[in-house]
């Protein structure tokens, strides 16, 4: 099975830097894991390393398809309160390199 | 007005063992060879930071640890706080843009790396850009910022890069209040969350305090000021870093706005008002030098303090440059020799006047003999830079506030205020003129005067009315004596021995 990436990615490479089986690539606009290099750090690592150090909810997927990290696990902030303000960030984050 | 005086404190009232004025920059009491480190460091002098200028690369991307303050999706250009850039460098172009600023702003003295995540958390990319440098840019001083994490790791490789500064965040000492900070660290493959990551973060962040010190690396303390977390318990940061060896304390305001989409700007903590960062700054004061000067810059931030160049520095733009490196030292040593000169002059004044304050010949005749007693106050300067009264009030970004006591001049630091008036088509009127000051007037609200280039009718009868006196009789003046001279004009009024029948007494100031 293989994690994989979604396009919440900030580009931040923190993954790629601890990934043990270099199976994550910049792309043009975000990261990717190849999907037959990655082995969820099985034999490497208790716990897969890039959902381990992500600092981005939502940005990765598990082998099911789901969401590693939802909404509010990472930074604490329910997720009611990031509803709103999220529409106020999609016009500030127009010159982010990890906007989709 | 409050009342600054009255307990005739020696750190307010003319010189004290340790600091006098601000020319002393806070580093009377270093020994000469810390004070030749750093009389050329924008971040690390108050004095320099008028003439010198500094630049952040942004090669360090990832980050090991979450902040309540940070937000890891905000990347933007026109947002200035740490942490925020509009493009990831990698080392190669890094370096480019090093040599193509420091031709053409020769007073760049300082290259810090500073994320937008952590600098060591991003070990190749960081360590990368500094041996190049330390190689190819010798004229310029290198500096590193640290949530510290990883810092035991890195001591020893951060010493043999002669990286001469480093700034450490600390927060905090108890991991019950860091927990409340940070939500999580990555440590030794794992994601580690509450307390139990407070308390690794803590650990590592005083251990590579002691090591950088051990090894002769200066190292600056930042903490950010969060109302209600961690207000209370900076003091005793001061002391603990001071003691371990640290030899700067910059507290920092929290900047929290739900926009911003972090954790503190969501839940709506509050940021501290200028006054409470001052008198929070003023009783560590007497534990450690305090830095007052800070701007909270950009993890790309180009040009003074302050000030923010970055666009003219561009990848696109730097394409196509080829910058001839031993040429440009030369030009640079040319600057820098003339810039260490005027410092030297403004010091060997100072010092003659014996006070800390200069107060050139030209100006005696309209000011009065200092009285050896007299009240302090808080002045608030409008300034773009050069030291100089040289800005108008409406175009202020910032005040630059001074407490002025009988002997004594001391910077207490910059406060941030939004644009009043954005020229000549954004001018203003009824409503939206009131509405508009209201954060200068609260960024000004403890100062007994404002100094600018210039100031409008509608601004000045506000301030006014708020017990704060305007004045742009020193435009284009250097800062000091203007407030000098300003100060003594106050005094033979008498204004600031009366109190004020429409401003309950606790605004007052009192002689």
């Amino acid at each position: 099975m293989a994690l994989s990436i979604t396009d919440r990615c900030v580009n931040c490479y923190a993954c790629q830097d601890v990934c043990p089986s270099d199976a994550i690539t910049q792309g043009s606009t975000q990261f990717h894991i190849d999907a037959l290099a990655c082995t969820e750090c099985t034999g490497h690592y208790a716990d897969p390393q890039c959902a381990s150090i992500c600092p981005v909810e939502q940005a990765l997927l598990d082998g099911q398809g789901h969401e590693i990290h939802p909404q509010g696990s990472l930074t604490g902030i329910p997720p009611v309160l990031i509803s709103a303000p999220l529409s106020m960030q999609a016009t500030s984050n127009e010159q982010s390199p990890a906007a989709p | 007005m409050e009342m600054i005086a009255t307990s005739g404190k020696p750190q307010i009232q003319g010189c004290s063992a340790s600091r006098c004025g601000t020319n002393d920059d806070g580093l009377s009491g270093m020994p000469e060879s810390v004070r030749k480190q750093v009389e050329n460091h924008p971040c690390f002098s108050e004095k320099a930071h008028h003439h010198f200028a500094r630049m952040h690369v942004a090669v360090a991307p990832a980050c090991n640890i979450q902040c309540n303050y940070c937000n890891r999706k905000y990347d933007c250009s026109n947002e200035s706080r740490p942490g925020v850039v509009s493009e990831v460098l990698t080392p190669d172009q890094a370096v480019r843009k090093v040599k193509a600023v420091a031709a053409s702003i020769p007073q760049m003295t300082v290259l810090g790396i500073a994320g937008p995540g952590d600098p060591l958390a991003n070990p190749e990319r960081t360590f990368t850009t500094f041996s190049r440098l330390a190689a190819e840019t010798p004229d310029i001083k290198l500096c590193v910022s640290t949530n510290g994490l990883r810092l035991p790791e890195f001591a020893d490789e951060i010493a043999k890069y002669n990286i001469q500064h480093v700034t450490i965040t600390i927060n905090c000492l108890d991991p019950e209040i860091g927990a409340k900070i940070y939500p999580w660290i990555y440590w030794n493959n794992r994601r580690i969350r509450g307390v139990k990551a407070a308390k690794i973060l803590l650990r590592n962040q005083l251990k590579g305090l002691e090591m950088l010190v051990e090894r002769g690396v200066l190292v600056k303390v930042n903490s950010v000021m969060i109302p209600g977390v961690n207000d209370h318990h900076l003091k005793e940061v001061s002391r603990v870093v001071k003691e371990k060896g640290a030899f700067l304390h910059n507290v920092m305001p929290l900047i929290a706005e739900a926009e911003h989409g972090t954790f503190y700007g969501l839940t709506g903590q509050a940021s501290p008002t200028g006054r409470e960062l001052r008198e929070l700054q003023d009783s560590c004061s007497d534990s450690m030098s305090m830095m007052r000067h800070c701007r909270q810059c950009r993890a790309d931030a180009v040009g003074m303090l302050g000030e923010d160049r970055g666009q003219e520095f561009t990848l696109d733009k730097l394409e196509s440059q080829e910058i001839d490196y031993p040429a440009a030292m030369l030009t640079r040593k040319k600057v820098h020799d003339g810039i260490m000169a005027l410092l030297a002059a403004e010091r060997s004044k100072s010092t003659a006047t014996g006070s800390g304050s200069i107060k050139p010949p030209a100006l005696t005749s309209r000011t009065p003999t200092p009285t050896p007693e007299g009240p302090s106050m808080l002045m608030g300067v409008a300034s773009k830079g050069q030291n100089l009264v040289n800005q108008h009030f409406g175009h202020a970004t910032e005040f630059l506030i001074y407490r002025i006591g009988p002997n004594s001049i001391e910077a207490v630091g910059p406060r941030k205020v939004d644009l009043y008036c954005g020229g000549a088509n954004d001018c203003p009127e009824d409503d939206d003129e009131h509405n508009r000051l209201q954060g200068h007037l609260a960024a000004l609200a403890d100062c007994k005067a404002v100094l600018c280039a210039k100031i409008g009718f509608g601004p000045w009868q506000q301030l006014e009315q708020r017990g704060v006196a305007p004045s742009s009789e020193y435009a284009y003046e250097p800062i000091e004596s203007a407030l000098r001279a300003f100060y003594q004009e106050l005094l033979s009024q008498g204004a600031p021995l009366k109190t004020r029948a429409d401003l309950p007494l606790s605004n007052q100031v009192v002689a």
